[in-house]
């Protein structure tokens, strides 16, 4: 490496360790019936679930890993203008003389071939050892308990539990694959192109994550802990099929209806308040996005007090101050769009519901949000 | 490819031996003539010794692999129909599986894949309410190696998934879907969508309990399609019924049955895979017309950025 990164020396990692290994021992008292838990996991088609956990948890340390390197150069060529005339400006190695560019024959070609032969090994060795599921012959008149979509759906089933089937099922859906695809026109940011870096580029790379992490936890929640009747079953938990759960669900008019304000249980009462209510939640998401997008990097010193915490706070950072600057107002609002109705909304209501119990926060007789 | 002749000027001398006549003569003859004719074999055998020089290579290959100069090099990528996605030349950091994890690479092997071992499947399978899992059956016990084919075909599928977000989680996290990559980001994320109905439509073909339900919830949530769907909002009011709306057109009935298993098949073997293979084509078009591979770029500092351009 050209520039050596000093770190000191130290033994957090067997913090980590034994850190992590008191957690999973603690999780694994917890489990009343292993045979549950395993009859799942080696479902076959649960099998790739398994698999992409820990490849997704390598991968994002990979990516951050890499992106601090590069923090970390930035850091240093800020601080030395000499240096980044003439620096290469990567963490690879270089030497002046060295070609910028090198061969695809075969430099690139043979690491194709080499992934190939590695990609077709797996694929030989894992359609060697696990078998593709087979049930019984279709049958209409014997539904599955629980019947579930193909695991990469989940996500939008587990969406049905919180949202009517119109929004779960197609604005959902819809909005997340158009979403995705204004994500770049929406990220006005031209710094970090072509290299990993999350100081540079926290907000746009954290709003990814949200959303990418989140579909992997509902696909989670839904292979995992979805069991007969789509009931919450925890990990480890018996699949009992004849489980009832009494529907302690209420909507949200309801709920502060008890406080003494019977009229809101009727119309039109009852729409305007729910209205209110999704309107003031749309305002917060959007407040915390934009609160959000203007923070700096939180560093160690920002947890010595409170006070210097709630400077974090409380004041912007200069360079995200010029980012939003660069950010047009059409920009701006759909980013937000999308940010509140994808990516706030649904925790959100996550929330209401397995915490509070509340169904709906929005009753019509057209729509229930 | 003329091999030469070492005894060209041995001809004269001959002549002058024929003269000489009789018997003996045309011996001598027959064996010069011989030996002249082995000597040639010999040496046109040794020039096959190097097959790269033939004309039977040539024609395949048209340029030579065997040395690596600069040219050869080039023109070894250039000159290959499969190989001229790429360009000749790259950034000597992007070769590194750290940057691109392979993952784009992966996920188009992974395509190929499945491509290959769908085909073998379609042999075997009549997409019919009778032969249907039967075939399956067939697959898994007497079809030599039947089996393995048809959990590769699985499992390349959901490996594909995989490598699909993967991928998409990699260009995120290098800007790599930043100006002038914008479109290519949306071409990607057609194909993100394309893979997974490929993997969705493939999931009932089997007509067993798990695939019939799996497409049942499924498809029960294009009932509540607003406006095309018989449970959607206003779907009733502008007439939609179980028996005209999007679910009753994707199943090709109101039911998951026969109709529903061919539709199926087709959108799986046929429809999706030409779709998708037109969106990769033009995937792989873009990403060399953007400029080749994003990174790794040299890092820009906070400093440098310029006012936004009004
Ligand atoms: C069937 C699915 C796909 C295939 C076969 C595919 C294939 C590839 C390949 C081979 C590359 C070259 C670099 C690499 O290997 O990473 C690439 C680059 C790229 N892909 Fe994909 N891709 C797919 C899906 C996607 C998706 C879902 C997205 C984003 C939503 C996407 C966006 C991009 C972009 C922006 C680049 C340029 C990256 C750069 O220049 O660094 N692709 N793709």
């Amino acid at each position: 490496m050209a520039m050596a990164i000093e770190r000191p020396r130290s033994n957090r990692w067997l913090l980590w360790l034994v850190g992590s290994l008191a957690v999973v021992g603690v999780l694994a008292l917890m489990v009343e019936d292993w045979g549950q838990l395993w009859k799942i996991s080696s479902a076959p088609d649960n099998v790739p679930i398994v698999g992409m956990i820990p490849l997704v948890i390598f991968f994002t340390w990979l990516g951050l890993k890499q992106s601090k390197e590069n923090d970390q150069l930035v850091e240093t060529l800020e601080e030395d203008p000499a240096l980044a005339k003439t620096h290469h400006r990567k963490t690879h190695p270089w030497r002046p003389g060295w070609a910028r560019e090198i061969h695809v024959w075969p430099y690139l070609v043979r690491v194709e071939f080499l992934a190939a032969i590695i990609v077709t090994v797996i694929l030989f060795a894992w359609s060697i050892l696990l078998n593709a599921p087979l049930e019984e012959p279709a049958n209409p008149n014997l539904t599955m308990n629980p019947s579930k979509a193909p695991w990469y759906f989940l996500g939008l089933q587990e969406m049905l539990v919180y949202f009517d089937p119109w929004i779960a099922g197609v604005v959902m859906p819809g909005l997340l694959v158009v979403g995705l695809m204004v994500f770049p026109y929406v990220d006005s940011n031209p710094l970090g192109n072509g290299y990993y870096s999350w100081r540079q580029r926290r907000f746009a790379v954290s709003m990814f994550m949200w959303g990418f992490f989140m579909w992997i936890i509902l696909i989670i929640i839904g292979t995992f802990i979805r069991g007969p009747g789509w009931i919450w079953f925890w990990p480890g938990q018996t699949w009992d099929h004849n489980a009832v759960v009494f529907d302690r669900n209420r909507d949200l008019h309801e709920i502060i209806a008890l406080y003494g304000l019977p009229f809101l249980n009727t119309s039109p009462f009852k729409e305007i308040f729910g209205a209110l209510v999704v309107g003031f939640i749309f305002v917060a998401g959007g407040l915390f996005f934009h609160w959000l997008m203007l923070r700096r990097g939180l560093e160690r010193s920002d947890f010595k007090s409170f006070r210097a915490f709630w400077n974090w706070a409380s004041r912007s950072g200069e360079f995200e101050k010029k980012l939003l600057e660069r950010t047009s107002i059409l920009q701006y609002l759909t980013f937000q769009f999308f940010a509140i109705s994808v990516l706030w909304l649904f925790p959100v209501k996550l929330i209401l519901r397995l915490a509070f119990t509340i169904k709906y926060i929005w009753v019509t007789p057209w729509f229930n949000v | 490819m003329e091999p030469e002749r070492p005894d060209e000027n041995g001809d004269g001398q001959q002549s002058q031996g024929l003269k000489r006549g009789g018997a003996a003569g045309v011996v001598a003859r027959a064996r010069a003539q011989g030996l002249a004719l082995k000597e040639r074999a010999e040496a046109e055998a040794k020039t096959y010794k190097d097959p790269q020089q033939t004309q039977l290579w040539k024609s395949i290959f048209r340029v030579s692999h065997d040395r690596s100069d600069p040219r050869n090099r080039s023109l070894a990528i250039l000159s290959n129909v499969f190989l001229h996605l790429h360009p000749a030349k790259i950034n000597r950091d992007a070769t590194r599986y750290s940057f691109t994890w392979g993952m784009g690479g992966i996920t188009f092997y992974l395509f190929i894949v499945l491509t290959f071992t769908g085909i073998l499947l379609m042999f075997y399978y009549h997409p019919t309410k009778v032969q249907a899992f039967r075939d399956i059956l067939y697959l898994e016990h007497d079809v030599p190696f039947g089996k393995l084919l048809r959990n590769m075909h699985r499992w390349a599928a959901h490996l594909m998934i995989i490598t699909t977000w993967l991928h998409m989680f990699r260009v995120v996290l290098t800007g790599s879907y930043k100006r002038p990559r914008e479109f290519n980001w949306c071409v990607g994320v057609v194909l993100l969508v394309l893979t997974l109905l490929l993997s969705f439509t493939g999931y009932l073909l089997p007509d067993d309990q798990l695939g019939f339900w799996a497409v049942t919830v499924g498809t029960n949530m294009a009932r509540a399609t607003p406006g095309f769907g018989s449970e959607g909002p206003f779907g009733p009011q502008l007439g939609m019924t179980p028996f005209n709306d999007v679910r009753f057109g994707l199943l090709g009935g109101s039911i998951v049955d026969a109709n529903a298993l061919l539709r199926s098949y087709i959108w799986h073997c046929i429809g999706i895979p030409v779709v998708a293979s037109l969106f990769m084509a033009v995937h792989f078009w873009r990403i060399r017309k953007d400029g080749g591979i994003s990174g790794p770029a040299p890092v820009m500092l906070e400093s440098e950025m310029k006012a936004a351009k009004k």
